[in-house]
């Protein structure tokens, strides 16, 4: 007994020692990973913040009869008349290379503008009205000052005639910073400062949609036949170790799949997110099945067995008795697997959705891109105001990535069974 | 849990995508170097008519142009874009599948820069100085070959700083790779007269001889993107990238291009054929399409407008080196007679 007892106490200041230890190196190792993910969230949050507000310039334009037809506002050149204001504004510009310059001050969308702001507001033709048009990205970024103005003129984007335009502007108040809805209201864009995310976050929901309408349902059915009822045999087996090696399979694998079948032999429009969502599915299938099969083993078997001493069905056992306690580790799992589908660009490449996609689409047949796509587009712009949409698009893919994670710990709170 | 609903409505979905829709809005895939020229022409004309806006893909030219040969019909690409010219067995590809009429335009030019940063002095370099810091095997001087050994600047060029010799560029996927060996390698390889003597009598061994990169580290992969080659040059002001010129213009402020042969990757220089490193840039349009997807004649109108691809276009403004002027008279013509590509 007393020999047991002084093993027990054998070397007991340093095994408290290890434990403390490992316990500081536990603590290290989370410190280190939160302040690595600090570092990388807070840069991404310094980048995206250009977004938030955007640069407008105030321009006289002479919409008068002569420059516009009043039965037809359509149809007039605005962009000319837009060139022909900033040339009153600064009628010492005459060469041809500097009236180039002066007129890339006002955002290439700024005709645009004003054919939408005449057709919402008719009143606006006939005499000559001060608006509000977007500036171009290169003057949003020197006013943020991200133009180095040390620099020799020929090493920067912004030359010393448009410093000095700029400085008039800015003195007489015709340049103003606005909130900038724009971004998350309208499409893609060639042009930085109207670029939006809408067409993309639209697609990504559609798809991701379709994907959860198709791999939910079908996974979970596989899950619960392959758990409770398929019977113990080599096919089963034999299913098990190809649903464990899909998982692992390159999800370019499953682009490639569906370039065949639901765009080749199906014949399904291509860039849809209808195709993206089935090509998704597939690629959470696997996931989906694994994890709610680990999710229905976890359920104690007492639960089954007394539904089937009671007189129930094996069919009634499983779907009153184990499949509702099963519920919210399932659906843990199909979040997961939603999550990895999320931030997929690899087999949507081979089914078109890595395009440039303006239109905003109304339903899951039309044209559409997804977040991550428009992450990885926007990277490989030249535009360096794209730095800055890039970094927004990332939080914006984050924080629908949160949404979704919210929802299914709402809805595991829901579906939880108490006993 | 109603399972029951929601694999009725994946069912109905499926249902209803059945029936192929008419497409009503013009297809383009193909070469991620042409695609923000072709992407701001799309958006403009989605803009400016009453078309929908073209579906731009990026997808590499010889990707596009696979997709672009598959056949004739909605299913397929309507146009394609390419930074390279249509090879004679892609041509006879599209053939097999029926699709007999292709019409080809040229957009413009692309130049290449080899830059580094401007924390560090420019570089003057030849094609010839160029060629031998990158090829895998370089002459050894009695007409033979050796393992490249230079490993700084000076060795290929007494002329040259004494700096390690470093090189970021594109991985061989890449459309800007090839066209950065055709016109930068085999340029500087052919300044040998001996090598070019081979090239008469054995093709293949010119051709490795002059087109394959050196891969002991100095010549680095550094991936599609540009703006990542412009973000590791800012950090490494002793190496050098391989992009193209959009993004030199863009961060002139960062990166600075060497000259070439004495010309330096310069707008005017470029678009006046005396930078040596530059490029066409093509897409290709599919005529059987014309007439049956709506807005592909005016697309073509839109784009070979003197207001989009002239010297003062807008695709100017975005880094396209425009033809001359004569050249975009010649294929706006022939573009607007829709002959086809003949080869």
């Amino acid at each position: 007994m007393i020999d047991l007892t002084k093993k027990a106490g054998f070397g007991l200041d340093q095994r408290h020692r290890a434990e403390q230890r490992f316990q500081w190196a536990g603590k290290l190792a989370i410190a280190t990973s939160l302040l690595f993910l600090l570092v990388m969230v807070g840069s991404i949050v310094t980048d995206a913040s250009g977004v938030l507000r955007q640069t407008q310039i105030a321009v006289d334009l002479d919409l008068g009869p002569e420059n516009v037809n009043p039965s037809n506002p359509q149809a007039a050149s605005y962009g000319r008349i837009v060139k022909s204001s900033l040339r009153d504004m600064f009628p010492e510009v005459t060469r041809r290379k500097d009236k180039k310059r002066l007129y890339n001050l006002v955002s290439p969308e700024g005709s645009f503008e004003i054919a939408a702001m005449v057709t919402d507001n008719p009143a606006l033709l006939g005499s000559v009205q001060t608006l509000w048009l977007t500036a171009s990205d290169d003057l949003d970024l020197f006013l943020r000052g991200k133009v180095d103005i040390s620099l020799p003129p020929k090493q920067r984007r912004i030359s010393d005639a448009e410093i000095t335009w700029i400085k008039i502007l800015e003195d007489g108040g015709q340049l103003r910073r606005v909130a900038n809805w724009g971004f998350l209201s309208s499409g893609d864009s060639r042009e930085p400062e109207i670029a939006g995310i809408l067409s993309a976050l639209i697609g990504s929901a559609f798809s991701l949609a379709v994907c959860f309408a198709l791999s939910f349902p079908i996974g979970i059915g596989a899950a619960i036949y392959l758990e409770e009822f398929a019977p113990a045999n080599r096919i089963s087996d034999l299913i098990e170790v190809n649903i464990n090696n899909l998982a692992a399979v390159p999800s370019i694998v499953f682009g490639l799949l569906g370039l065949s079948v639901f765009l080749g032999v199906m014949g399904l429009p291509r860039s849809s997110p209808l195709v993206g969502g089935m090509v998704l599915a597939l690629m959470t299938l696997p996931t989906i099945i694994i994890a709610a099969r680990a999710a229905l083993r976890s359920v104690p078997p007492s639960f089954k067995e007394a539904a089937l001493a009671l007189g129930a069905s094996p069919v009634q056992a499983v779907f009153h008795h184990v499949f509702p306690v099963a519920m919210p580790g399932m659906l843990t799992g199909a979040i997961v697997g939603m999550a990895q589908a999320l931030g997929e660009t690899a087999p949507l490449l081979m089914i078109g959705m890595v395009a440039f996609i303006v239109d905003i689409p109304d339903s899951v047949l039309e044209p559409a891109t997804a977040l991550p796509v428009q992450i990885f587009l926007w990277a490989d712009s030249p535009e360096r105001a794209f730095t800055e949409k890039t970094a927004a698009a990332i939080i914006v893919l984050l924080i629908f990535l949160i949404c979704m994670n919210l929802i299914a710990i709402l809805l595991r709170r829901k579906l939880e069974q108490r006993f | 849990m109603s399972i029951r609903l929601t694999t009725t409505a994946a069912v109905a979905l499926l249902t209803v995508a059945a029936p192929a829709l008419a497409r009503d809005q013009i297809n383009i895939v193909g070469s991620s170097t042409v695609f923000p020229f072709s992407t701001t022409v799309a958006e403009r004309f989605g803009k400016s008519t009453n078309f929908k806006t073209p579906v731009v893909e990026s997808t590499g030219s010889g990707g596009g142009l696979k997709l672009f040969c598959a056949g004739v019909g909605e299913k397929f690409p309507d146009i394609t874009n390419a930074s390279r010219r249509i090879k004679s067995s892609e041509v006879e590809r599209c053939a097999t599948n029926g699709v007999k009429d292709i019409v080809e335009v040229m957009i413009g030019f692309d130049g290449i820069a080899f830059a580094n940063s401007t924390q560090a002095a420019q570089m003057s370099l030849s094609l010839r100085d160029i060629f031998l810091a990158l090829a895998k095997n370089v002459p050894n001087g009695d007409g033979t070959t050796q393992p490249n050994p230079y490993s700084t600047w000076n060795q290929v060029n007494p002329e040259l700083p004494e700096v390690k010799i470093e090189v970021l560029g594109p991985p061989p996927t890449s459309g800007t790779r090839d066209a950065f060996a055709e016109l930068a390698m085999e340029g500087g390889c052919k300044s040998f007269d001996w090598i070019k003597a081979l090239k008469k009598s054995d093709k293949p061994a010119y051709k490795s001889l002059c087109h394959t990169l050196r891969e002991d580290g100095a010549y680095i992969e550094a991936g599609e993107n540009d703006n990542l080659i412009v973000q590791k040059l800012q950090a490494n002001s002793a190496a050098f990238g391989i992009f193209g010129y959009s993004f030199l213009e863009q961060n002139s402020d960062v990166v600075q291009g060497s000259t070439v042969n004495g010309v330096a990757p310069e707008f005017e220089e470029i678009a006046g054929g005396n930078y040596p490193i530059a490029r066409s840039l093509y897409f290709y349009v599919k005529k059987a399409h014309i007439g049956m997807i709506p807005g592909i004649q005016e697309f073509l109108g839109e784009f070979t407008a003197e207001d989009t691809w002239g010297d003062e276009g807008y695709l100017a403004d975005k880094g396209l080196i425009p033809l001359s002027t004569s050249e975009r008279k010649v294929w706006a013509d022939k573009i607007d007679a829709l002959i086809p590509l003949d080869m």
